[in-house]
């Protein structure tokens, strides 16, 4: 294994009322003993986007997928996650619950093999919404802030799977939005697109920070500093920077920080 | 010999062993079709067999075979629909796991004589349920809960783990998760499993001589208490299947016609079998079109 410094170059810190979510010494075990993630302290800010970059391999899908406990049936993750004054790591957590706070959204679309409607109503009958007007209402305003809904909604009952690869993205994070999140989690939500479409996606992400907070794993240098505001740097499963993107970009302050961003731009 | 040759021959060779195999098949179905498909009358569909005279039909061993079918599916669909969930989703890869698939895999290819045996001496003589339906049932069961358990097993675990993802991430549970999206995306191949299974159970004979016997009893299609013994539903009357009745016909039958009889009979088995997997194609796209919306 590469030698590398533990010690991050610098961690940006928020005042406690700014958060939302933070980490302390987050560690993650696969199979018990291979480590993939070691002891990440991070703090995120309310309504920002904050990207997670780094190479293949760096554990910053790994640290996203903590968040919202996607890791629970593969790893192991050892330490403290604070969401609302509560460590949402621990094992009494309704993990169900939780996930409805802090939604995601995956690297390829995975809309589900039903109508445009039914995929963002599904979850919320499943939990006991039977108000037909409701969900009509929340199928509209959630295709909406995905910036989605002029272009299906004259289509609402045909096959999300007949839609085009951007399109199925935003339809999945309309229905990220439908169970009104208060974080969302990409990770690398642009990654199968095409240019296009990804810069409509980015337009989608740039819109919805006024009301939500999100966390993008991205393996895009511009797309992170076109659209983040807060960069971290993953190296080897250590945070190894966090701070503002116009830092991160313009004067990191570490040497594989900066070897990195230099290496990605060419 | 250069490559272009050695492709040609190679091509050759590949399409030579396929229409070897394309002949036989063509030559065994064409050569039922076509020595039974003239016997095949309103009249042979729609009378009892006769014992020693020219002319009898096969109408209880055609519903026999039906209703023993339906009563196999209604026994066995839940139980390999929940081993197969559970290998699916919910098994962890460890050696229990292991040993209960190896156990599927061998019971899978256990000579149906064999369950048939078993079926005798458990269901007919233990349990004192005689030869009959239901025996026959439980035995068939035993037969087929292996292979329809590993299709359904595949089945599920060919819907993508994107999708379970997606599911989890929505704050479905587990269980809702599975139910709401895995198994309908599954359906189409869920069905596959079902209907393909059908097939081998309708034209299954050896399991079924021991079990639900060789005897037709009398019938009377128009006495609907299960609990009566002449009634067509009841469960403990010994049943005669159509593949059973070819065996019985060419082994012991002394009927005159008994050539034709067979040949007729095997016909309509085929034909049955056919319009199975045809019927499984349509429904499971059917299925698959409904479910995910396409269709308008």
């Amino acid at each position: 294994m590469q030698n590398v410094n533990e010690a991050p170059t610098f961690i940006h810190q928020f005042n406690k009322d700014d958060q939302i979510i933070s980490t302390q010494d987050l560690s993650v075990f696969y199979g018990g003993t291979v480590q993939k993630l070691f002891n990440a302290s991070l703090q995120f800010k309310k309504k920002t986007i904050t990207a997670l970059i780094g190479g293949s391999g760096s554990g910053k899908s790994t640290f996203l997928r903590c968040l919202n406990r996607m890791n629970d049936k593969v790893a192991r993750v050892d330490g403290e996650i604070w969401y609302h004054d509560l460590d949402i790591n621990k094992n009494n957590i309704n993990v169900y619950q939780l996930r409805k706070n802090i939604g995601m959204v995956f690297q390829k679309p995975n809309p589900f093999p039903k109508s445009i409607r039914e995929n963002i109503t599904y979850a919320l009958k499943a939990n006991g919404e039977k108000n037909k007007q409701k969900l009509d209402q929340i199928v509209e305003e959630s295709l909406r802030a995905a910036a989605l809904w002029d272009e299906v909604k004259d289509k609402l009952d045909k096959s999300a799977l007949a839609m085009s690869g951007g399109q199925q993205q935003r339809l999945c994070i309309a229905r990220a939005l439908a169970i009104k999140p208060e974080i969302i989690l990409l990770d690398e939500p642009a990654s199968a697109l095409d240019p296009v479409s990804t810069s409509k996606l980015e337009d989608t992400l740039k819109q919805l920070r006024t009301d939500y907070t999100m966390i993008m794993v991205t393996h895009n240098m511009q797309q992170a500093s076109r659209i983040s505001d807060y960069t971290a740097f993953f190296h080897l499963g250590h945070v190894l920077e966090y701070d503002t993107t116009e830092n991160i970009f313009t004067n990191p302050k570490g040497e594989i920080t900066e070897d990195y961003i230099r290496g990605s731009f060419g | 010999m250069n490559a272009k040759t050695r492709n040609k021959i190679a091509t050759t060779g590949i399409y030579t062993l396929v229409s070897i195999v394309v002949i036989i098949l063509f030559g065994i179905l064409g050569n039922i079709l076509v020595s039974g498909v003239p016997h095949l009358s309103w009249h042979f569909l729609s009378s009892e067999a006769s014992s020693y005279q020219a002319g009898g039909g096969v109408r209880d061993q055609l519903f026999n075979s039906l209703y023993l079918l339906v009563l196999t599916l209604i026994i066995s669909l839940p139980i390999a629909l929940g081993a197969g969930i559970y290998l699916a989703e919910y098994a962890k890869d460890n050696w229990f796991t292991s040993l209960i698939r190896t156990t599927i895999e061998i019971l899978s290819s256990l000579p149906s004589i064999v369950v048939g045996l078993f079926g005798y001496l458990l269901f007919v003589v233990q349990f004192g349920f005689g030869f009959s339906i239901i025996s026959g049932a439980l035995a068939l069961t035993f037969f087929n809960l292996p292979t329809l358990t590993s299709n359904i097993e595949q089945a599920i675990e060919g819907v993508p783990e994107a999708q379970r993802d997606a599911g989890l991430a929505l704050g479905l549970s587990n269980w809702k998760t599975i139910r709401g999206i895995v198994l309908p995306a599954a359906l189409p191949g869920i069905l596959t499993g079902i209907i393909l299974s059908a097939g081998r159970i309708f034209g299954e004979a050896a399991a079924l001589i021991y079990t639900a016997g060789q005897s037709g009893s009398t019938i009377d299609y128009s006495n609907w208490n299960p609990l009566s013994p002449t009634s067509f539903l009841n469960i403990m009357r010994p049943a005669e299947t159509l593949a059973v009745h070819i065996w019985k016909v060419n082994t012991e039958g002394i009927i005159p016609d008994a050539t034709i009889v067979s040949a007729a009979t095997s016909a309509l088995l085929i034909i049955v079998v056919i319009l199975f997997n045809l019927g499984a194609r349509a429904l499971g796209n059917h299925l698959y079109r409904k479910l995910t919306a396409a269709k308008s």
